[in-house]
């Protein structure tokens, strides 16, 4: 008797504390994922709002929002205006991170092999299998590379980050975009799949010759080999905050619809080739209004407060002129 | 059977019965039986303690990896982003609560229909193709049944629940509570029924009052074995509960379970929620293990 | 006392067909949740088979970008890793059933049998995790090179043994699932082989058999059929298992030759990629049809399961 009311007492204590906050739902990538949750917990106290994210793959995340069953869904991947429009959401970016390339091989360290498109697109078609391939060891004369086989690895779940390494991919060769195309999911031609960012990373860390996309912020958190990669302008570029941000700041943010800004194979001196926005979206129509309103409350506090935070965590913060341009949006379309 | 044993080897150990030039050949026929037999008993005791070996390895590594986590703040704190402390309590109490009403919701349905076959419908048509199909679905796979869920009480509601959730465990519990009780039922002798019949008692208190009563053990028993089995259940809550980071007890909200927050914590790039993991894993399996030590050897069944 | 009995039996009659009603409505209701769950499955995959026609069956194609969609590399993927893990863990279950019968000493039998027990309780997250985080390092870095180096270059043979060792593939699954149904067939095995009359066993010890002996000519052909309807139990759990497999069967859709390639399953398929399917797009379908097509082989192979055990031979 003792046991069930001190249970049934927890249970109302447990009901009565999610009472007073209001309680959100999110889904959708992973990569946005650290982010989010770092910014719902510095956000919690000063809004009162608690956010339950669950890092499902940006796919499942726009089917989510579609199927309404999140009140809001985060994807890497822009949605094309007429899905917007067809579905009634509103699209946002609110962070940039760069995807870089790991690698395992014996001897090299981070950031000394250097890679280009053209190669990536060639080693994930199967065209080159081996490490000292000679395209490979002309891009690197001042390494050995060594006389092992190509293993690459890719997402094998619906994956935000698969489509802004296809879609890199698909910019810079036809070939690819021809055959295998860019999506959060696509027939992959070679190599193998993980499950997850540890999927791929333990499969990375784990087989000798092995190469797969990661976040970058998941690269370093996990001391992954990184490798160099040529960027539009012809430099090889290391993958750091620094070159994240020139491909950041080349954004021309005027010349797209729902922002949804492409950053792959970004202009100028500097800029990592690979990068990407995160993506929000969100219901115009929302059975629960009250709901929407919170989401925005949550990312207007986030833009206004959460920069360093997303810094610290090897994001780049959206620049100042976009985040007013989304808040003017969300006043026009969100209600209330 | 007999006729194999006349003709086999066994039969006549010293061979045809025949002379002196018999006795070698005996004797390495002998010689070549024992060892066959020896042959035959290691590899057997070697099979053996290979599955002994793989038991050992995984509750060993589930220790080793588990306990490390182990710290008041599992059981205190909500689950987290990663680098924030976070805990299992959600997690721990939603599995609790779905596997609760699951098995509540489950049990009865299975005892009536476990009661059914045996007391109503030992041979009928209709009986045996209920139980043929019971013990089908004690076995289909659970992840169908989560998809199954999901067509009927997700995708119409556009939600995600925890009764989603519970219903996908009941679906799993009814079988075997199914098979045990039935199971349970004809083992109890004809003279304890005939005993209630002849003071008068109607049949249905006679199964009530009387069957269920000497079956309890029993019962009990599957329902313990059901609780241990859907308490690890996870493909049928993917679809259905779907998980909830935060503390919630809202059952038409998606909610938190320990298998599944296993799964994406299992997979996700983070040490911390790795370790989490781990002790999520060490937690389940120590209970469910404990569950089924109790129905099996503590609830010894009567047989 | 007679008039109570005589009420009594009036209510009584009444309590009964309640009872006898509620009984009989929970086993048709158990029927229809099959029922139910059966159509569910094949009216959600029908638009993949009106899509794809038959072609569906055996079309290796799984292309999300193009839209189309077949089922040949789950099937194939399902099949051969459970058909891999029944011959693993068939000897090894038999091994286990022949010593808990005949070899080990009473007072041993009931602790490993339990322990072996176990085994089949612990949950299959648990076998996915563990076979992830400790199996795969190991058939990774030792295993599967040294079969890659030592026998990829045999001219048939090598075929097996292709491909650079990621510690995940075909074999690794088939290798956690065998760990996961051994338990099952090995307690079936045992169960069944004590059901053998003492009488045959004991006769043939008293002229002269053997252990193996009265294994092999006594136990085995008397309890043949119930051994293959246990065979078939593990194979349909090996089928339906999703947890277990996911993590380690290194998710990729094609078919592969090398027993160290990767593969997918039909559960672990509509795992990972059933919630980025949008709802009523023909990827949707598609994963419902392999659900539909899970279930049917499940059946029957739990049907002939069913029927071997439940069959007594005399």
């Amino acid at each position: 008797m003792k046991l069930a009311s001190t249970a049934l007492a927890i249970a109302l204590a447990g009901i009565s504390f999610g009472a007073q906050a209001q309680q959100i739902t999110g889904a959708g990538s992973s990569f946005a994922a650290p982010i989010y949750g770092k910014w719902a917990e510095a956000a919690s106290a000063p809004t009162g709002i608690k956010l339950n994210y669950q890092s499902i793959g940006s796919g499942a995340g726009i089917n989510q929002i579609n199927n309404r069953t999140v009140d809001f869904g985060a994807s890497d991947m822009p949605v094309k205006a007429a899905d917007l429009a067809a579905h009634n959401l509103l699209q946002f970016p609110t962070v940039i991170g760069g995807v870089v390339m790991a690698i395992n091989l014996p001897g090299i360290e981070a950031n000394q092999v250097k890679l280009t498109g053209e190669l990536l697109a060639e080693i994930y078609l199967g065209k080159i299998t081996k490490w000292n391939d000679a395209k490979i060891v002309e891009m690197n004369r001042g390494l050995t590379m060594p006389n092992l086989a190509i293993a690459p690895v890719y997402r094998a779940d619906g994956s935000g980050t698969t489509f802004v390494f296809t879609d890199y991919l698909s910019i810079i060769d036809p070939a690819w975009k021809s055959t295998v195309g860019s999506a959060t999911s696509v027939k992959w031609p070679v190599g193998n799949g993980g499950k997850g960012n540890d999927g791929v990373s333990a499969t990375v860390r784990q087989v000798k010759g092995a190469i797969g996309y990661v976040e970058s912020a998941y690269a370093s958190l996990n001391h992954l080999t990184t490798t160099q990669l040529r960027n539009k302008a012809g430099n090889f570029v290391t993958p750091n905050m620094e070159s994240f941000a020139a491909a950041a700041a080349s954004a021309d943010w005027s010349a797209v619809q729902n922002f949804a800004i492409d950053l792959n194979d970004a202009m100028g001196e500097k800029s990592w080739p690979i990068e990407s926005a995160t993506f929000v979206l969100l219901p115009t129509d929302a059975k629960d209004p009250a709901q929407s309103q919170a989401v925005v409350k949550l990312f207007d506090w986030s833009f206004a407060n959460g920069n360093k935070i997303a810094t610290d965590l090897l994001y780049i913060p959206l620049p100042e002129g976009v985040q007013n341009a989304i808040r003017a949006t969300w006043k026009a379309q969100i209600k209330g | 059977m007999s006729a194999s044993l006349a003709s086999s080897p066994a039969a006549h150990p010293g061979g045809i019965p025949g002379g002196a030039r018999d006795h070698s050949v005996a004797e390495r026929l002998s010689r070549r039986r024992a060892r066959s037999n020896m042959i035959a008993k290691v590899l057997c005791f070697i099979a053996t303690a290979i599955a002994l070996v793989f038991l050992t390895a995984i509750l060993g590594t589930l220790f080793w990896l588990g306990f490390k986590g182990i710290g008041l703040h599992v059981f205190t704190n909500v689950t987290r982003p990663p680098g924030s402390e976070g805990g299992l309590i959600n997690a721990i109490v939603g599995s609790l609560i779905q596997t609760v009403l699951g098995v509540v919701i489950g049990t009865p349905i299975g005892l009536l229909v476990g009661t059914y076959l045996a007391e109503y419908a030992r041979t009928s048509t209709l009986g045996n193709t209920v139980r043929f199909v019971s013990d089908v679905l004690l076995s289909a796979p659970s992840i169908l049944i989560g998809l199954f869920v999901y067509q009927v009480l997700v995708a119409p509601f556009g939600g995600f629940s925890g009764i989603a959730g519970v219903a996908a465990l009941a679906v799993i519990v009814i079988p075997i509570v199914v098979r045990t009780t039935e199971d349970m039922l004809q083992l109890i002798p004809a003279s304890l029924r005939e005993a209630a019949v002849a003071l008068g008692a109607p049949k249905w208190k006679a199964i009530v009052q009387i069957c269920y009563r000497a079956a309890l053990n029993g019962i009990a028993t599957g329902i313990l074995l059901a609780i241990a089995r859907v308490a690890g259940e996870t493909a049928p809550l993917l679809f259905t509960s779907l998980g909830n980071l935060n503390w919630s007890v809202d059952m038409t909200a998606p909610m938190s379970s320990l298998p599944v927050t296993i799964y994406q914590y299992a997979g996700s790039p983070f040490d911390d929620w790795v370790q989490l993991a781990w002790v999520g894993a060490l937690l389940i399996t120590f209970g469910v293990l404990a569950l089924n030590i109790i129905a099996r050897v503590v609830l010894r069944p009567r047989s | 006392m007679s008039d109570a009995a005589s009420t009594a039996t009036s209510t009584s009659s009444f309590g009964d067909r309640i009872f006898a009603q509620v009984a009989r409505a929970a086993g048709v209701f158990v029927l229809l949740l099959l029922g139910a769950i059966i159509v569910s499955l094949f009216l959600g995959g029908l638009p993949a088979f009106r899509a794809f026609g038959v072609g569906f069956l055996t079309n290796a194609d799984w292309d999300p970008v193009q839209n189309v969609f077949g089922a040949a590399v789950p099937i194939y993927g399902t099949l051969i890793t459970s058909v891999l893990a029944i011959v693993l863990a068939v000897p090894l279950a038999f091994g286990c059933a022949f010593y808990l019968t005949e070899l080990a000493p009473n007072w041993v039998r009931g602790p490993i049998g339990t322990a072996i027990e176990l085994l089949a309780a612990v949950p299959s997250i648990i076998y996915g995790m563990w076979g992830f985080f400790i199996i795969v390092p190991i058939m990774g870095d030792i295993v599967q090179p040294f079969f890659i180096d030592n026998f990829g270059d045999i001219p048939i043979i090598g075929a097996l043994f292709q491909g650079p060792p990621f510690g995940t593939g075909i074999f690794t699954s088939a290798l956690i699932l065998a760990v996961m149904i051994l338990p099952f067939i090995a307690a079936t095995m045992r169960d069944v082989f004590n059901t053998v009359p003492a009488v045959f066993k004991e006769s043939a010890y008293g002229v002269g058999c053997t252990t193996w002996e009265v294994m092999r000519s006594i136990v085995i052909p008397y309890t043949r059929v119930s051994v293959v309807g246990g065979i078939m139990l593990g194979l349909g759990r090996a089928l339906g298992e999703t947890m277990a497999v996911t993590f380690v069967i290194g998710n990729t859709n094609r078919i592969s030759t090398s027993l160290f390639g990767p593969g997918n399953t039909i559960a672990s398929i509509v795992a990972l990629e059933f919630p980025e399917s949008p709802a009523g797009s023909v990827k949707l379908a598609s994963l419902l049809a392999l659900g539909f097509l899970l279930f049917v082989i499940s059946f029957i192979v739990l049907a002939i399961s069913r029927l071997l055990l439940r069959t007594k031979v005399k």
